[in-house]
């Protein structure tokens, strides 16, 4: 009985399937069948099987979990039936892959079945081999189909070549048994054998050299005769495609021509003449010539030079490129990528075409048009290429956007001929793509915008044109960047270039751009922070609205947002009582420092902190080792984090204060930290109460920022004041004024005042070694604290190759100094010192990780530990 | 490898076939079917028949009502997939005589063992109707 035939079931099952309405009636329909199996799995009828499992890669078709089938596969394929051993291998294929361990079950059955009498169920055991097999079994079973290579039947010889292909991928080691037999097969006329062959010279010469050498020297000439014949041969309707005798077998010929004729000149010469024959014989005006055509534009492409050969493998992508069929358009396109290595001009003078592509209804065609066009762009045709560009952004489609703005980014960063232009192309393009653009990329705007000094009245002037057209999101960051940075610039007309527009806009003007941009109910919280940093720059720019500006402050205190609430109370409070102090402290951002932002924006991680980051993570004792790796894995952090240590801890704190917080996007950050340190000590200026020299000034504003804390203590002020040296009162003084500032975060100063010296800690101790670490602050840098540690050797032997290595977050910097010595003896002890740098002095504590290592009778010993007892306020 | 998977679906988005040449997990397949289904549907009679999705390239034709879909290497000869896509309809026709959708429902297993005689681990065993198609009908013979 035939269960297709007459196994209505199965037709009913897919009947049901087919009427069901919802895919809830499905899942109910496939549930219920599904159940039906497994019970007749259960009953173990042999009759059933065949049906069973036919049911089953329907159901798994549709995409619903049938593993419970695959020991029914087993089953089948060991029952003696060719029918039952077929729809077994064909579940097998289906349901079941290499991973599962099922899977090993079948190796014997698969074995006894390649050596079956009857070349049928030879046929379906190599089939089923070739798709799922494991390396496990390729390697148990390769003999087998080794053999099998020189079966007498054709239809097995070109199983068993395919069925080598996989064998020969997953056990590459099994790649020089298979050579011999490989290369017989390309001498054979059965086109089957044939292009299975040929694919599996191919595998062979791209996983093993020597194979590609032997293949090379014994085979290209037989190759070539046998890319000739079928060129030539004569009609043969069994292989005809359009005038063309297979196709497939050309492109296999061809391609596997060109693995051979690559990075070998001799090879490459022989093939020539064929190539070209290929090239200028074959018709065009059908699928199966042009796929011909384009196999043999690659391989010429690939070889070695010879170049009449190229002149006409570009002719032909020219033709490709006009030709009216899409598809031939596309692949035209991918080759031209390809062609640009090595003929760059020729390429170039299909520009024009190639751009009508980039605008072409067809997403596919733009998107590799615009590939090519961004690898077509030089220093001669930026402007022009560019200009094209945007010029489509305005109409094109809002999903082809994204792509086009990030390259029209991409080509505009790398090939600009000046800053002016740079600026013109990206506002432009901010304009009208803003949302796609990503945060690097207007990062990096804003850096060369900074640079530009003498550009700074135009842009800002620009941007707010461009602001009031657009609302874009990233748009609006940078004009209100600016606004807040250079207002002042914008109202008084400064550094008119010579080809501008004079503009009247009043005080009022620009600060409504920035109270849009705050309270736009579309506007994000990065953009929302930014613009309320900008209205406290322009409080101090714009004296004569800065009630308004206050009010727009105000308004911030009921955000939801917590950090907005937080830095409008904050900023409120700069604005109404330190105004002597406001116009220094929202001072014009220090010109951002391009080299470094580059590079981090490139991601590579030593070079751009070469200077600083070292010292800030880690210096073993005095010896020169590269720190990164141990250090990386002593934070537990990955490289990303690290990479955001290295700045001065004067952008950090600056960055603190004025609430650029890290909104998500790591990168938001490096705009502010890429402050280079001269600039960035404009804050510590200001806050650097206890600065030795201008004794007047930190009186001053000690009284001026007077907290309860110090007031608390007034004799203790005084003493302080008096005292040659107070590195405590430093502390306070600056613990207090974060109090201010901050307002919520509770005060650490309270221990700071009551002990003037911090106690000495041990800050790790085993049964062999204890670390101490004492502490002493210099006075005017309550961020920084000295710390001597000193290594005790508690053991009775003695430690040589002694090393301590430290490592802290990223809101501390860490210096340390060589030690005393890498030899600690019996009791003995070495000293070292290090400086710490907080830049969240007042609100974080210190911690830190560290591990030392030293040779113990020759082995070597590790510990490591966390440091959390650190004095509080330090 | 070259082909990585064979799918056919109709115009309401229904996959009737799927062959995978690479192991990807049943929510895999369903998401990537989904994907590329909702891709090519959308996009007319006029533009090409390639369409880059994730790391594959998907070469599509319709015929009628039935869409066929083959995801390939990126270094893989769209052209020459196209012309694939052809002989395995033409196949098909050979056999059922005008192959439909129903054809292939009610049909599955036999489907399948037409396309195991195309393509076997991703690459094509043979090109010859009357060489692919005579196995099955020495079973079909034998009933």
């Amino acid at each position: 009985m035939n269960p297709f035939s007459s196994g209505t079931r199965l037709r009913d099952m897919i009947r049901s399937i087919r009427a069901c309405k919802t895919a809830a009636e499905e899942r109910a329909v496939v549930r219920k069948e599904c159940a039906d199996i497994r019970a007749s799995i259960n009953e173990n009828d042999p009759h059933d099987r065949h049906r069973n499992l036919a049911k089953l890669m329907f159901i798994h078709m549709l995409g619903y979990p049938t593993h419970f089938g695959q020991m029914e596969c087993l089953k089948l394929i060991a029952s003696p039936g060719f029918p039952e051993k077929r729809i077994g291998y064909l579940g097998l294929m289906l349901l079941l892959d290499e991973r599962q361990e099922v899977l090993m079950l079948v190796t014997n059955s698969l074995k006894q079945d390649l050596n079956h009498t009857n070349q049928y169920v030879v046929g379906l055991a190599l089939c089923a081999l070739g798709n799922i097999c494991s390396a496990e079994m390729a390697r148990d079973l390769a003999p087998e189909v080794e053999r099998l290579i020189q079966f007498r039947d054709p239809n097995i010889r070109k199983k068993a070549a395919l069925c080598s292909t996989r064998i020969v991928r997953k056990v590459p080691d099994l790649a020089e048994n298979f050579v011999n037999a490989a290369a017989s097969l390309l001498k054979e006329k059965h086109h089957g054998v044939l292009i299975t062959g040929v694919q599996l010279c191919y595998e062979l010469c791209t996983i093993n050299d020597e194979a590609l050498e032997y293949f090379r020297k014994k085979c290209t000439e037989g190759l070539i005769k046998t890319l000739r014949d079928i060129t030539n041969s004569a009609y043969q309707p069994e292989y005809d495609v359009a005038g063309i005798t297979d196709p497939f077998l050309h492109i296999r010929l061809l391609r596997l021509l060109r693995v051979i004729g690559h990075g070998d000149a001799d090879a490459s010469d022989l093939m020539t003449d064929i190539l070209a024959q290929v090239a200028t014989k074959t018709e065009s005006n059908k699928n199966a010539g042009n796929a011909v055509l384009y196999e043999c534009v690659e391989t010429i492409m690939a070889i070695e030079d010879t170049s009449s050969l190229r002149v006409l493998a570009i002719n032909i992508l020219g033709r490709f490129l006009s030709n009216r069929d899409n598809n031939i358009r596309y692949v035209a396109l991918n080759m031209l990528m390809k062609a640009i290595a090595f003929d760059d001009q020729a390429v170039q003078r299909h520009r024009v075409t190639i751009l009508e592509c980039v605008k072409d209804p067809d997403a596919s065609i733009r998107k590799r048009a615009l590939e090519l066009v961004s690898l077509l762009v030089n220093e001669n045709n930026v402007k022009q290429l560019t200009k094209e560009l945007i010029d489509y952004l305005e109409i094109s489609d809002e999903d082809f956007k994204e792509d086009l703005s990030a390259k029209i980014c991409f080509i505009v960063e790398k090939f600009s001929p000046e800053k002016i232009w740079y600026i013109d192309q990206m506002l432009k393009v901010l304009s009208e793509a803003g949302k796609f653009v990503k945060d690097d990329v207007w990062h990096a705007l804003i850096v060369v915008i900074s640079n530009a000094s003498e550009l700074h009245g135009y842009t800002v002037r620009a941007l707010y044109k461009a602001v009031i057209y657009s609302e874009q999101e990233t748009l609006v960051r940078v004009a209100i960047w600016c606004i807040g940075e250079y207002g002042d610039l914008l109202v008084n007309n400064v550094g008119m270039l010579g080809n501008e527009d004079p503009m009247t806009v009043t005080e009022c003007d620009a600060v409504d751009v920035i109270e849009d941009a705050i309270t736009r109910h579309s506007s994000d919280m990065t953009t929302k922070a930014m613009a309320l940093i900008a209205l406290l720059k322009l409080s101090s720019r714009f004296p004569s609205i800065s009630e308004r500006i206050k009010d727009i402050i105000v308004k911030q205190k009921g955000s939801l947002l917590l950090e907005m609430q937080q830095r409008a109370i904050e900023f409120n409070s700069i604005v109404d009582r330190h105004k002597n102090i406001r116009s220094s402290l929202v001072e014009r951002m220090p010109v951002l420092d391009e080299a470094t932002f580059n590079v981090r924006r490139a991601g590579s991680f030593p070079a751009s902190a070469s200077t600083m980051a070292k010292p800030s993570v880690s210096l073993p004792n005095g010896v020169e080792k590269p720190a990164a790796p141990p250090l990386v894995d002593l934070l537990d952090m990955d490289s990303d984090d690290i990479m955001s240590a290295p700045s001065s801890s004067g952008a950090d704190f600056l960055q603190d204060l004025l609430g650029v917080v890290d909104l998500g996007s790591s990168s938001a950050q490096s705009g502010a930290t890429q402050a280079p340190k001269a600039g960035t000590d404009l804050l510590l200026d200001i806050l650097s109460i206890g600065t030795p020299s201008p004794a007047q000034n930190s009186t001053s504003s000690i009284d001026l920022l007077s907290t309860a804390d110090v007031n608390k203590n007034p004799s203790n002020v005084l003493d302080a004041i008096s005292s040659p040296a107070p590195p405590h009162i430093a502390t306070t003084a600056s613990a207090g004024m974060f109090d201010l500032l901050d307002g919520l975060s509770p005060s650490p100063s309270k221990e700071a005042t009551n002990g003037p010296a911090y106690p000495p800690i041990v800050a790790y101790e085993s049964s062999s070694l204890k670390i101490e670490f004492s502490f002493s602050k210099a006075p005017g840098k309550p961020q920084t604290t000295n710390v001597q540690a000193t290594f005790i050797n508690l053991s009775p032997n003695i430690f040589t190759d002694f090393i301590f290595q430290a490592a802290v977050p990223k809101f501390l910097q860490l210096h340390l100094d060589p030690a005393s010595g890498n030899t600690l003896p019996a009791s003995g002890n070495i000293t070292q010192s290090l400086r710490v740098n907080n830049s969240q002095h007042g609100k974080k504590s210190l911690v830190m990780r560290m591990r030392v290592g030293y040779k113990l009778n020759g082995k070597d010993v590790l510990e490591e530990g966390q440091i959390n007892n650190f004095p509080r306020g330090l | 490898m070259g082909i990585r998977f064979i799918l056919m679906v109709n115009k309401q988005g229904q996959t009737r076939l799927a062959q995978y040449y690479e192991w990807l997990t049943l929510e895999e397949r369903r998401a990537l079917e989904g994907e590329i289904v909702r891709k090519c549907l959308a996009r007319n009679d006029q533009q090409c028949s390639f369409v880059e999705h994730r790391n594959y390239k998907i070469v599509y034709r319709r015929y009628a009502s039935l869409f066929f879909m083959v995801g390939v290497d990126d270094d893989e000869n769209e052209l020459a997939i196209l012309e694939f896509i052809h002989l395995l309809v033409e196949t098909m026709d050979k056999h059922f005589g005008n192959v439909c959708e129903l054809d292939i429902m009610f049909h599955l297993e036999k489907a399948h063992f037409m396309l195991e005689e195309m393509v076997m681990n991703g690459c094509i065993v043979e090109t010859s109707k009357a060489n692919i198609l005579s196995p099955i009908q020495l079973m079909d013979k034998a009933h």
